[in-house]
């Protein structure tokens, strides 16, 4: 043999052609199939299982409920609202606390302060009411129900719910042309639209997580849940005898949330069947067995991973906003402040969709965070309708203690149920926060997509509110 | 366990001498890949041995890349490399093919395989394919609590002996058994211990012949690549990605590219 040519990779190729040709097709099953004996033989050998009555029956016993076809999802939802109740009801508390001690003390301790330093005014309205209140409102709002959300949502996760939640919502989501783990992300944008983005990257085909990404802002986040619970508690519980107006502004906001899935399953659809064509690709999901959660490590990590994080983002965009909100309320060309002009030129548009232009300015202003939209929505009325003896100034973000005041300012701003149904639909169904969009542009490194993930939420949102209040104003009149 | 035998007790006292280094390893000694089945809690085990916080959760798929840390244990430093979880080396899809490169053409100095107690016959399925292309393994049988809870008595003795690699039972959760895994790994890496790693017994002189031929044809064309059979298997049962990596000749690239990454 004359070993020291050189050998061509070409050769190797063509002799492994040859050689497959010889053995023929099925070796590859044999090879498949000894492993597989060698493996359970194996196991045979060392395994002694000594009472057949064991816990994996237990699981399949709960499985074969939870994923059930008529329980699977009743059961999903109450969880839901269970995770949701807790977090909105146990963050009053520490809210109203963080609040007390941010808005009502350091406020006006800093104020003081600057006054005493002789600040000039326009310094201290941009640094103290902006973006300082900025920052206090996004910690004393946001802080509490995230620090109550990821922990119950990372101890579901722990227990072995989530993947059960894929398992019930796969079928929804392949026929919409996504792929099944989007139930997941999805799950995760529930608690921030950001996380819910990064958690796409488990998606592996490019396609399917784009789409995953698109439609992660359909989940109604954090941020917007506030929104929704006020003014569902004003304008919607508002309408029933008191005693059924918890239930009907509940059901209201999780109508909000479920509609928000809809979309979420309809848009993907859309996708999937124009733009990001393509196969839904398959994949195996293991039910995994249920753990018993570790509860201490799961509060630190999900405060370190996700609590921390996200808060810090929102931080970093809120304080810009903060300044930008006084700025506008501030500045007057001639009679009117910026935030006036602006108001006074959307109205007129505003109205063709139900909304006002107070709604809209807010909306622009929140872009950072959609946990400020309540509060610069009451800013601007105060400011708009000349109301005198409520808030704390032009520019100055803050939240009426009593629901009825809110419900007074609002009315005076002309609102009326029209109004809250779309503020309702507009919080769902707009652009998502710039943490948010700089999280998919991250992620995507891509501006098209980002755009995409920006305006077409935002375009639905338009379209919906208009729909429902040409059709509102058709049968009232 | 541990007071009774002496060497366990020299283990513990070693113990002392693990120093978790993060991600902070710019230098190491050894390399140390950890495979295994989705959800078997090989990331609870890389946190447990690098003292980095990598999420950890209940549902399998969450490590979609390779992690990477460190840590010290009696003057030797190691390399440790999470990998995705898989049930095969054998289909295509992305996490099987970065663990299983790795495995193949990182040439980790161990491959820790992580496999859940209360399903030890599936999970051998990978261990006996990543022992079919390394020959120096440990497997940790982890969540050795839900086993018990389940009444599966496994005789590790045993499953070493059939296997040929040593064997670690472990609860990675409640840091159980890591102090004996560290020494394994030592031993192996070392070369204290010599794995004779269980191989699928050949069925056909015919293939025999036929990987032999391969064999002796890549050894030319590819100098350090470890284990040459496995690799003609392939090419035989027409794996794409290997096909194109012996085209291209990118095959011996890459052992070098994850060598020194």
């Amino acid at each position: 043999m004359f070993n020291n040519q050189e050998i061509k990779s070409d050769d190797i190729i063509s002799l492994t052609n040859t050689l497959r040709w010889e053995l023929g097709i099925d070796f590859h099953d044999k090879i498949i199939e000894s492993i597989y004996a060698d493996a359970s033989k194996i196991a045979k050998q060392s395994i002694q299982i000594e009472d057949a009555k064991n816990s994996t029956i237990l699981d399949q016993k709960i499985d074969n409920i939870i994923t059930s076809k008529w329980f699977g999802f009743p059961i999903m939802f109450l969880l839901l609202a269970i995770v949701f109740w807790i977090t909105v009801a146990g963050a009053n508390i520490p809210s109203s606390w963080l609040a007390a001690i941010l808005l009502d003390t350091i406020h006006p301790f800093l104020k003081n302060i600057a006054s005493q330093i002789g600040m000039p005014w326009w310094l201290d309205g941009v640094l103290i009411d902006g973006a300082y209140m900025a920052f206090a409102w996004v910690v004393s709002v946001m802080l509490p129900p995230m620090a109550i959300f990821f922990p119950l949502f990372t101890l579901l996760e722990d227990l072995g719910y989530l993947p059960r939640v894929a398992f019930n919502m796969d079928s929804l989501f392949r026929k919409a042309g996504a792929h099944g783990k989007q139930a997941l992300t999805m799950s995760m944008g529930f608690g921030c639209n950001a996380a819910g983005v990064v958690a796409t990257r488990v998606i592996d085909s490019p396609r399917e997580r784009l789409i995953a990404i698109i439609t992660n802002n359909f989940s109604l986040c954090n941020g917007r849940w506030p929104t929704q619970i006020l003014i569902a508690t004003i304008f919607i519980g508002g309408l029933v005898p008191s005693h059924w107006a918890g239930l009907v502004s509940a059901g209201a906001v999780v109508s909000i949330a479920v509609l928000g899935i809809v979309f979420s399953l309809l848009v993907s659809w859309g996708l999937s069947k124009s733009i990001l064509r393509g196969q839904a690709s398959t994949f195996s999901l293991e039910l995994p067995p249920y753990r018993p959660p570790r509860i201490l490590q799961t509060l630190y990590t999900s405060l370190i991973d996700r609590t921390i994080l996200v808060l810090w983002r929102a931080i970093a965009f809120t304080i810009p906003a903060g300044i930008i909100i006084w700025l506008v309320a501030n500045i007057y060309i001639g009679e009117l402040s910026l935030a006036e002009y602006f108001i006074d030129w959307a109205n007129p548009f505003a109205f063709y969709f139900g909304l006002n232009g107070v709604i809209l300015l807010a909306y622009i202003i929140a872009i950072p965070a959609n946990e400020i939209v309540i509060p610069t929505i009451l800013m601007l009325t105060v400011i708009n309708s000349g109301l005198t003896g409520i808030g704390e100034g032009a520019g100055v973000m803050f939240e009426l203690d009593s629901v009825a005041d809110t419900k007074r300012i609002l009315t005076a701003g002309g609102w009326t149920l029209l109004t809250a149904i779309n503020l309702m639909l507009f919080s769902l169904l707009h652009n998502p926060c710039s943490t948010t969009l700089y999280t998919i542009y991250k992620e995507t490194k891509s501006i098209k997509w980002t755009a995409i993930s920006a305006l077409l939420p935002l375009t639905i949102g338009f379209i919906v509110c208009f729909f429902v209040t040409q059709l509102w104003l058709l049968f009232s009149s | 366990m541990s007071k009774q035998r002496g060497c366990e007790n020299c283990q513990a006292y070693r113990k002392e001498q693990l120093i978790r280094l993060g991600i902070e390893i710019d230098q190491y000694d050894y390399v140390i890949a950890l495979a295994g089945n989705p959800n078997t809690g090989k990331s609870t085990v890389f946190n447990n041995l690098t003292g980095l916080r990598q999420h950890t959760g209940n549902w399998p798929g969450k490590t979609v890349t390779r992690a990477e840390g460190g840590y010290s244990y009696a003057g030797k430093q190691y390399k440790l490399v999470d990998l995705p979880g898989t049930y095969s080396l054998l289909s295509t899809s992305k996490e099987e093919e970065v663990a299983r490169d790795f495995i193949l053409f990182g040439q980790p100095d161990v491959t820790v395989i992580v496999a859940d107690a209360t399903r030890l016959e599936r999970n051998l399925n990978l261990v006996l394919q990543i022992l079919e292309i390394t020959d120096k393994a440990v497997l940790c049988l982890n969540l050795m609590d839900e086993a018990e809870r389940n009444h599966i008595k496994i005789n590790d003795r045993a499953l070493s002996k059939a296997l040929g690699i040593p064997v670690v039972t472990a609860v990675a959760r409640q840091k159980k058994g890591m102090d004996v895994l560290i020494n394994t790994i030592e031993n192996v890496a070392t070369g204290k211990y010599v794995c004779k790693p269980h191989r699928i017994k050949s069925f056909s002189p015919k293939l025999d012949h036929a990987v032999a031929l391969l064999v002796e044809k890549l050894s030319r064309k590819f100098k350090n690549i470890p284990n040459l059979n496995w690799v003609a298997l392939r090419l035989l049962e027409g794996d794409q990605h290997i096909i194109e990596a012996v085209r291209t000749e990118e095959l011996g690239q890459l052992s070098e590219n994850l060598k020194s990454v």
